[in-house]
């Protein structure tokens, strides 16, 4: 981000902000799971732009990997799996009531953001300006990353592949088909 | 030896090296269970394999146990607590797969990996019982738990089974979802995932009564309390213990149990020692519902599975009592009485095993009627391992032993903890009421005429019962030994003044 943001960054940077909203609002007002699930995609790719814009490259490259890629993939697999996709059998599970409850915690969000966004944030929870971009240009935006994680936390970082493998194990055990059931 | 440093990957793969050698041990021979289709006797072969792995990693703990290494302050512990605990750990696990080996052939199960996944939650509670780090403790737990619940669902004939497995699954993720909030909320009032960190951020931020500090280690305490059934977070036991195949029951109830209450203890003991005085009385109000609810529902059960499932929660409350002494001697009384408990519980569902039919009914209590005129033997040892269970002295073994040093521990507590004591001696008499009633069902009722007698005993079950029976004998002989090694055991608490408890009634 620079200092003093031009025009250009500026337009740029409220363009992918209204896309996100507008998307994220389209996204929980589809009927259909599928096109609702491809709305968040926009969403996400707009979140995407918006940290590369805020000088956090590598976390908008793991937003577009990670959520937009294998997450979605895995949602659209369920909704087809499940054979969710025809909307015209879905019920609106929804009644007015838990429409009112989720719009009042919506405008409660709303409420927050503004408030913290007003008010001064406390000096120890706030980075000086032009840090995030101080960081990329001396380390690179990966290395800060990769460096806890493979020094620091490296046990943890291994042992965790070690429970996604126990996982798989036991997923694909219980969701083997039997050997006597023909 | 200068002490480990476990900031260089190299010493800290020494530290870890136990570990190492089960996880990869464990993955080879999931290559190889994957590689046949399943047949009861390629589960035999892998489940072989498997038994020599648990023996040798077993085998490299002990070594570990004596070579006395230090380690620098890291993600993991290198001390004798940790070692005595994979002690009982890998004992559980030795009998957890003889015993499934023996059981899926009975069942005809095929799945070799049972074996496998056994092995991989046995790592989790290894790592469990080492973690000196929220992050490493939290995986430990998930590793553990995602094995153990693929378990209890392995006989996928079994509806019960089924519906155990997928409650376990549910309840245990909610579990898992309170353990971590309260680990982010610690983490988010001290700054640290380490618990040495944690410990001295409290002492001097004066930490101990923040509100997100509390929150945070009370919602850790609820998770906690889910996986070891503790009352009121139990309700789950029962089912899940009755449909689980018996080794696999057997390994909840003892193993699962052990390493939750090794993490449980150690972080209790080296982050919290300052906030003893915020989670003391929480703690001892969970000990008392646990030891009340446990031992007065397990009378009302004719169901031996779920009789034992409800021992087992009785005997989380005595266990929760150590916890609640938080001295250093309380850490070698819960170890020996975890140690006493595995070998009691296996032996038990050991028997539950050989007096199973193919089908799926479950074994009641008065199905042991008579067995003293038909397998004598068998009795015999089922007899002594009830009599462990309660803790009746000279032959119930080490059991009396095991609940005599928690009795000690709590009373030699910096700060005394007598009501916790007389409830624990109370309810103790009052488990006399099942665990009596089962052996005198087996020497003084007579067998039904029509009562077909229990098939041989396989060969598996039959070491792993004769084993344990003979080391509880044995223990209760000796127990000065071994409790020398489990006080070389005992952790390093910070030494803290605590004001005494007065009895609490249980939370609702």
């Amino acid at each position: 981000m620079p200092d003093v943001p031009s025009l250009f960054y500026t337009f740029h940077f409220y363009l992918f902000g209204l896309v996100a909203m507008a998307s994220a609002v389209v996204f929980v007002t589809r009927r259909s799971p599928v096109s609702a699930a491809m709305w968040l995609v926009v969403v996400m790719f707009s979140l995407a732009a918006l940290y590369v814009m805020l000088d956090a490259q590598f976390i908008g490259v793991i937003q577009v990997l990670v959520y937009a890629g294998a997450i979605m993939v895995v949602f659209l697999f369920v909704i087809m799996l499940l054979n969710l996709g025809h909307p015209a059998e879905l019920a609106d599970a929804r009644g007015l009531w838990w429409k009112l409850a989720a719009g009042a915690v919506g405008l409660g969000l709303v409420a927050e953001l503004f408030t913290l966004v007003r008010g001064a944030t406390a000096a120890p929870y706030t980075l000086p300006a032009g840090y995030a971009a101080q960081q990329v240009a001396a380390e690179g935006a990966i290395a800060p990353v990769a460096g806890p994680l493979f020094h620091e936390y490296l046990l943890a970082f291994e042992v965790t592949s070690v429970v996604l493998l126990a996982a798989i194990v036991g997923a694909v055990v219980l969701g083997k088909r039997r050997a006597d059931a023909r | 030896m200068r002490p480990l440093d476990l900031a260089v990957p190299a010493q800290l793969m020494t530290a870890l090296g136990p570990d190492l050698l089960l996880v990869a041990g464990a993955m080879l021979l999931l290559v190889w269970a994957a590689w046949r289709p399943p047949s009861t006797a390629h589960q035999r072969h892998v489940g072989f394999a498997s038994l020599a792995l648990a023996l040798a990693t077993g085998l490299y703990v002990i070594s570990s146990l004596y070579a006395q290494r230090t380690a620098t302050e890291g993600p993991i512990a290198v001390d004798n607590f940790r070692w005595m605990a994979d002690v009982v750990i890998l004992l559980g696990t030795v009998f957890a797969i003889a015993l499934t080996i023996d059981d899926n052939a009975r069942q005809d199960i095929g799945t070799a990996e049972s074996h496998v996944l056994i092995l991989f939650a046995s790592a989790g509670m290894m790592l469990l019982a080492a973690a000196q780090d929220l992050m490493i403790v939290f995986l430990g737990v998930e590793l553990m738990s995602l094995s153990v619940y693929a378990l209890a669902g392995i006989n996928r004939r079994s509806a019960r089974g089924a519906e155990g497995a997928l409650k376990y699954f549910l309840l245990g993720a909610f579990a898992t979802a309170f353990l971590l909030y309260g680990m982010a909320l610690v983490y988010g009032a001290t700054g640290s995932t380490n618990l040495g960190d944690i410990a001295s951020r409290i002492g001097e931020l004066r930490l101990a009564g923040s509100p997100l500090l509390v929150i945070g280690v009370a919602l850790m305490l609820i998770g906690f309390g889910f996986k070891v059934a503790a009352v009121p977070f139990h309700m789950w036991a029962p089912d899940v213990y009755d449909g689980a195949p018996s080794p696999i029951t057997a390994y909840m109830a003892a193993t699962v149990k052990a390493a939750a209450f090794a993490a449980l203890l150690r972080v209790w003991m080296e982050a919290f020692p300052a906030a003893f005085d915020a989670w003391r009385p929480a703690v001892a109000g969970l000990a008392v519902a646990t030891m009340i609810v446990g031992n007065a529902v397990g009378l009302a059960q004719r169901n031996i599975k779920r009789m034992l499932a409800y021992s087992s929660i009785a005997h989380a409350g005595f266990l929760l009592v150590a916890l609640a002494a938080g001295s250093g001697q309380a850490g070698s009384a819960l170890l020996f009485y975890l140690l006493a408990y595995t070998l009691a519980t296996f032996g038990a569902f050991a028997v539950i095993i050989v007096l199973s039919r193919q089908d799926d009914r479950p074994v009641m209590i008065d199905d042991l009627a008579g067995l003293w005129g038909v397998r004598p033997w068998l009795a015999l040892g089922m007899g002594i391992l009830m009599l462990s269970l309660l803790g009746f002295p000279v032959f119930g073994g080490a059991g009396f032993f095991a609940k005599w040093y928690v009795l000690q521990a709590a009373l030699q507590a910096p700060a005394p903890q007598v009501a916790l004591a007389v409830i624990l001696v109370l309810t103790t008499v009052v488990s006399a009421g099942y665990y009596l009633s089962v052996v005198m069902v087996m020497f003084m009722k007579p067998r039904p005429d029509d009562a077909p007698a229990p098939g041989p005993t396989p060969g598996l079950t039959r070491a792993v019962l004769l084993v344990s029976v003979l080391a509880i004998l044995v223990l209760g002989l000796v127990p000065d030994q071994l409790v020398g090694l489990a006080r070389a055991g005992a952790l390093r608490a910070t030494p803290v003044t605590v004001a005494p408890i007065t009895a609490r009634a249980p939370r609702p």
